[in-house]
C-alpha cells in the first residue's frame, strides 16, 4: 500500500516537473512563434523594440561572444592543459589554483558584472562597449572552461601517457597526437556548454556592454545582447512582451541547439570510452 | 645505417627537448595569466569595497534602520535575509521535485518515458534565466496577483527560482544514483525489500554525497541568481516577513543601483558582491570536500 | 620455418629462428644497491644484480613486492610517478642511468617496455607504429613502411593485419593488441625489452601466442619479464630473480640461472614459493 502510494508520489512529482516545463515552453512557443519571421531576424528594432526586429542585437550578441572566445580560448585551454599535464599535482599552489577556479566558477554573474563595470568600463576606460562586455564574459567563462577541459583530459586513460613515455615520445607529441584528439569531443562539449552559458548571460552584461539597441559600429561601441534585450523589453518597455517572447524563442533555440550538440558529442565520447574497455 | 639512425635520433632529440620545454613554458605563461586575472578580480572587488568595510565600517551593514543609501543608511540585513529566504525557500520546493524526478528517471520510468524526460530536464537546465524571469513576470505574477496581490513577491520568486535550480538537483542526483553499484539493487531485491524501502532506505542514502553536492551547487546558483529574481520579487527593501510581500535580494540590489551609486553607496554594493563571493567560496569548499574523488593522471 | 627479417642493431647471440641459448654472460644492466621509495616509504631495497645481454631474465615473487617498481627504474619511467624516489646505481651500456643529466628519452628508445594491459593508442594500427618513428625524425614513406612491416612480421601479426593497417588498433583482440604494443616497442630497434606481466591480461591461447613470440625474440634482445606464471618463467627464462617482502619492504632474495633456481633453490623462501606454486 505504502509502496503504491510512493510510486504514485514519484509519478506525481515527475508530472509536476513536466507540467511546469510544458507551461513555460508552450508559453514561449505560443507567444514567440507568431513573432518569428525572417523579417524579425533581419530588421532593426523600432520604438525601443516594440516593433521591428532584432538584427543589430543578434550581431552584438555574436560580437560579444566573439571577443570573449578570442580571449578565453587560448588562455583557458592552455591553462587546462598545463594543469592536467604539466603541473605537479601534489603542490599546494596547484590545489589552491584548482579551488580558486571552482569558487570562481560558482561566483554569481552579477559579481563579474560589478568587476567588469568597475575595471573594464571604469578603470581601463573602455566605457559601455562590446569590448567591455566580451572581456567580462571571458572572465566568467574562464574558470568553467578550464575545469571542463581539464576534466576531459583527466579522463584520458593514464596508460597512454605511460606508453608514450616508455616509447620516448615527447609530451608535446603525445598531447597533440593522442591525448587531445581523444579528449576533443569532451573538450568541445565543455566549450559549447560555456558558450551556452555566456549567451544566456544577462547580469554580467547589463552594466558592461550596455543597452544601446542600434547596430554597433565598432567593438568600442555599446551593443545590446539578446538576453539583455529580453530583460529590457519585459521590464522597461510597456508593450514589449510580444517582442520579448520572440527574442526569447530565438535565444532558446540557439542555446538548445548548442546544448544538444554538446550532449551528442559527449555521449558519443562516452560510448567510445565504454567500448574501449 | 645504424649509425645514421643513431645520429637522427640524437638530432631530433635535441630539437624535441626544446619543444617540450617551450610548450611547458608557454602553457605556464597562460596559467600565470589566469592566476593574475583571478587575483585581479578579487583584488579589485576588495579595493572598490574598501571604503565601506575598512576599520569597522562593515558594521554599518548590520544596522537595523534600513537601506537608504542617499541618507547614508546602508543596512544590508533585510536584503541578506531576503536572499536567504528566497534561496532556502526555492531549495525546499525544488528538492522534492528534483530528487523525485531523478528517482523517477532512474527507477520508475519505463524506458520510453525516462529518456525523453531526462532530455526535458537537460533542456530546462539550458533555458536562460532571463526567460524564466520573463515567464514569471508575464504569467506567474498576474496569477499570484489575483490570489494575493501584489503578485510580485517572495512567493513568486521562490517558485521561479525553484524551477530554475530543479534541473541542477535532478541531474546531479540522477548521476549519483546511476553511479551506485548494481549490486546494491540486487541485494535489496534479494532481501525482498519493497521498491519504496529500497529507494528511500538504501539507494538514496547510498548516494547522499552526490545528492548533497547537487544541493550545494543549487544553493550557490539560487543565491547568485539576479535577474530572474529581480523581475518577479517586487524589489521593496524590507524584511521577508510574509510569503506574499515583495522583497529585494542582494543580487537584485546590485543590479538595480549599480548604475547610479557613488562613493560609500557604491562601495557598499561592492561589499555585498564580496559577501556573495564569500558565501559561494564556503559552498564550493564544502562541495569539493564532499566530492574528493582524485582524478589525477599519472 | 619462416625467415624472420633481419633487423639492424641487434645482438647476434643466437640463431634468429630459435632464439638464443644464453651464451657468455655480458652484463647489459648492472644494478647495485637499488632502492625505491614512494613518499618516503621504502618499498624495495638492496637490490643488486646483473642482467645479461641477450638473455631472458624472469622476475618472480608475490604481488606488491616491488617487481613493477624495479622494472620502471630501468627505463626511468619511475620519473613520472609522483613521490617516487630511486637510489643506488644502474649502469647501462657503461653509463649510469640514474644520473641527473642522463638522456632519458634516448634511454627509453633503447629500452622498450610492455605493460600488463595492452595499451595501443586510439589511432590506426599504422599510426601506432609510425608515431614513435616520426618522433625520431624518420619521415620517409618507404623507410616507415619497411620498418612497420618488419616489426609486424616479427611479432607474427603481419598476416593478420596486413589488409587493415588503417583500422583502429582498438578493434584488435586483446592478444593482438598486446603483440601490436610489442611491435610498437620493436620499431625503435631497442636492445632491451621490459615486460610487466605481458600475458596476465590475456586468455590462455593469446597468452601462448605471445609467449612463443617472446621466445623467438630471445637472443636478439635482452628481455626482463615479470610473470606470476612460474611454469612460464621456467619455460622462457635463462635467469630468474626471486623477490619477497620482508617487513613490508621488497627484497631480492635469490638470483641465478633459471633451472638451478627452480630445481635446487639456495634459499628456503625461494623453495617454499617455487614449490607452493607448483603444488
Ligand atoms: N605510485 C605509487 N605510489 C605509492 N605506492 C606505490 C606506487 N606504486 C606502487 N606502490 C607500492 O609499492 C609496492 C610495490 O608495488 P609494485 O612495484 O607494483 O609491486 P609488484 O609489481 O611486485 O606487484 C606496493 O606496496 C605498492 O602499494
Ligand atoms: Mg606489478
Amino acid at each position: 500500500m505504502i509502496n503504491r502510494l510512493f510510486t504514485l508520489l514519484i509519478w506525481g512529482l515527475a508530472s509536476c516537473v513536466l507540467f511546469a516545463f510544458g507551461w513555460l515552453m508552450v508559453d514561449v512557443l505560443v507567444q514567440g512563434v507568431p513573432m518569428l519571421s525572417l523579417d524579425f531576424l533581419t530588421s532593426d528594432p523600432i520604438r525601443s523594440g516594440r516593433a521591428g526586429g532584432i538584427y543589430p542585437i543578434i550581431v552584438s550578441t555574436f560580437l560579444i561572444l566573439g571577443v570573449a572566445l578570442t580571449i578565453v580560448l587560448p588562455i583557458g585551454l592552455g591553462s587546462a592543459i598545463w594543469l592536467c599535464e604539466f603541473s605537479n599535482k601534489d603542490s599546494k599552489i596547484v590545489s589552491t589554483i584548482r579551488l580558486s577556479l571552482d569558487v570562481l566558477a560558482g561566483v554569481p554573474s552579477i559579481v563579474f558584472g560589478l568587476f567588469g563595470y568597475a575595471f573594464f568600463c571604469g578603470f581601463l576606460e573602455l566605457g559601455f562597449s562590446i569590448l567591455s562586455g566580451g572581456l567580462t564574459l571571458a572572465c566568467m567563462m574562464l574558470p568553467i572552461l578550464i575545469r571542463t577541459t581539464e576534466a576531459g583530459l583527466a579522463a584520458v586513460p593514464n596508460e597512454w601517457r605511460r606508453a608514450g613515455a616508455a616509447l620516448g615520445l615527447s609530451r608535446t607529441t603525445l598531447l597533440w597526437r593522442v591525448l587531445i584528439p581523444y579528449a576533443a569531443p569532451a573538450i568541445t562539449a565543455g566549450l559549447l556548454l560555456s558558450i551556452g552559458r555566456a549567451t544566456a548571460e544577462t547580469a554580467a552584461l547589463i552594466f558592461t556592454s550596455g543597452y544601446v539597441d542600434r547596430m554597433p559600429e565598432s567593438l568600442a561601441d555599446s551593443g545590446r545582447s539578446l538576453a539583455v534585450h529580453i530583460y529590457d523589453l519585459s521590464m522597461n518597455v510597456v508593450g514589449g512582451d510580444k517582442a520579448a517572447y520572440g527574442s526569447a524563442l530565438v535565444l532558446i533555440m540557439f542555446i538548445v541547439s548548442i546544448n544538444l550538440l554538446a550532449n551528442a558529442l559527449s555521449e558519443s565520447w562516452m560510448q567510445k570510452r565504454v567500448s574501449r574497455q | 645505417m645504424t649509425q645514421s639512425a643513431g645520429l637522427l635520433i640524437q638530432l631530433s632529440h635535441i630539437k624535441k627537448r626544446g619543444v617540450d620545454d617551450w610548450l611547458c613554458l608557454f602553457l605556464s605563461g597562460l596559467m600565470g595569466l589566469t592566476v593574475l586575472l583571478l587575483l585581479l578580480i578579487v583584488a579589485f572587488l576588495i579595493l572598490e569595497a574598501w571604503p565601506a568595510i575598512h576599520g569597522d565600517g562593515w558594521r554599518q551593514f548590520l544596522r537595523s534602520d534600513g537601506w537608504y543609501p542617499l541618507e547614508g543608511k546602508l543596512g544590508l540585513l533585510p536584503m541578506f535575509w531576503a536572499s536567504i529566504a528566497v534561496g532556502v525557500g526555492a531549495l525546499l520546493v525544488a528538492l522534492p521535485f528534483g530528487l523525485g524526478s531523478a528517482v523517477f528517471i532512474a527507477y520508475y520510468a519505463p524506458k520510453v518515458i525516462g529518456k525523453p524526460f531526462a532530455g526535458v530536464i537537460t533542456l530546462l537546465a539550458g533555458v536562460p534565466s532571463v526567460v524564466f524571469g520573463l515567464w514569471g513576470l508575464t504569467e506567474l505574477v498576474p496569477l499570484v496577483n489575483q490570489w494575493h496581490p501584489p503578485g510580485a513577491s517572495l512567493f513568486t520568486a521562490i517558485i521561479v527560482l525553484a524551477i530554475m535550480i530543479l534541473p541542477t538537483i535532478s541531474l546531479t542526483s540522477y548521476s549519483a544514483l546511476l553511479a551506485l553499484p548494481t549490486q546494491l539493487q540486487l541485494n535489496s531485491a534479494a532481501l525482498a525489500l519493497s521498491k519504496k524501502t529500497m529507494v528511500v532506505g538504501v539507494l538514496i542514502p547510498a548516494a547522499w554525497r552526490g545528492i548533497t553536492v547537487g544541493v550545494l551547487l543549487a544553493i550557490a546558483r539560487a543565491l547568485g541568481e539576479t535577474l530572474a529574481v529581480l523581475m518577479v520579487a517586487g524589489n521593496v527593501v524590507q524584511m521577508p516577513t510574509g510569503l506574499f510581500e515583495p522583497v529585494r535580494v542582494l543580487t537584485a540590489n546590485i543590479a538595480l543601483e549599480m548604475a547610479y551609486a557613488t562613493d560609500n553607496h557604491r562601495a557598499a554594493l561592492f561589499a555585498s558582491g564580496l559577501m556573495l563571493m564569500f558565501v559561494v567560496f564556503l559552498i564550493a569548499l564544502g562541495a569539493s570536500k564532499l566530492s574528493k574523488k582524485e582524478m589525477s593522471p599519472i | 620455418m619462416k625467415q624472420t627479417p633481419k633487423i639492424s642493431n641487434t645482438y647476434t647471440l643466437g640463431s634468429v629462428e630459435q632464439g638464443a641459448e644464453c651464451c657468455e654472460p655480458i652484463p647489459h644492466f648492472s644494478i647495485r644497491d637499488l632502492a625505491v621509495s614512494y613518499n618516503q616509504k621504502t618499498v624495495l631495497s638492496n637490490v643488486s644484480l646483473d642482467v645479461y645481454k641477450g638473455c631472458i631474465t624472469a622476475l618472480i615473487g608475490p604481488s606488491g613486492c616491488g617487481k613493477s617498481s624495479f622494472l620502471s627504474t630501468l627505463n626511468r619511467l619511475s620519473d613520472m610517478v609522483p613521490g617516487a624516489k630511486v637510489t643506488g646505481t644502474i649502469e647501462f651500456e657503461g653509463q649510469s642511468t640514474l644520473a641527473n643529466n642522463y638522456d632519458v628519452e634516448s634511454l627509453r628508445t633503447k629500452v622498450g617496455m610492455i605493460f600488463q594491459n595492452p595499451n595501443p593508442f586510439p589511432l590506426t594500427i599504422r599510426k601506432n607504429l609510425e608515431l614513435p618513428l616520426r618522433e625520431r625524425g624518420i619521415k620517409k614513406k618507404s623507410v616507415l613502411e619497411s620498418k612497420i612491416t618488419s616489426a609486424l612480421k616479427e611479432v607474427g601479426l603481419w598476416d593478420e593485419v596486413k589488409d587493415r593497417l588503417n583500422v583502429s588498433a582498438l578493434s584488435l583482440s586483446g592478444g593482438q593488441q598486446q603483440r601490436l604494443c610489442i611491435a610498437r616497442a620493436l620499431v625503435l630497434e631497442p636492445s632491451v625489452l621490459l615486460m610487466d606481466e605481458p600475458c596476465s591480461a590475456l586468455d590462455p591461447i593469446s597468452s601462448g601466442v605471445v609467449e612463443d613470440m617472446i621466445r623467438r625474440l630471445a637472443g636478439r634482445y635482452t628481455i626482463i619479464i615479470v610473470t606470476h606464471n612460474l611454469a612460464q618463467a621456467r619455460r622462457l627464462a635463462n635467469y630468474a630473480a626471486f623477490f619477497w617482502m620482508k617487513e613490508r619492504v621488497g627484497k631480492l632474495i635469490e638470483f641465478g640461472q633459471c633451472q638451478p633456481l627452480f630445481e635446487s633453490p639456495q634459499h628456503s623462501l625461494t623453495a617454499a614459493y617455487v614449490s607452493g606454486e607448483r603444488g
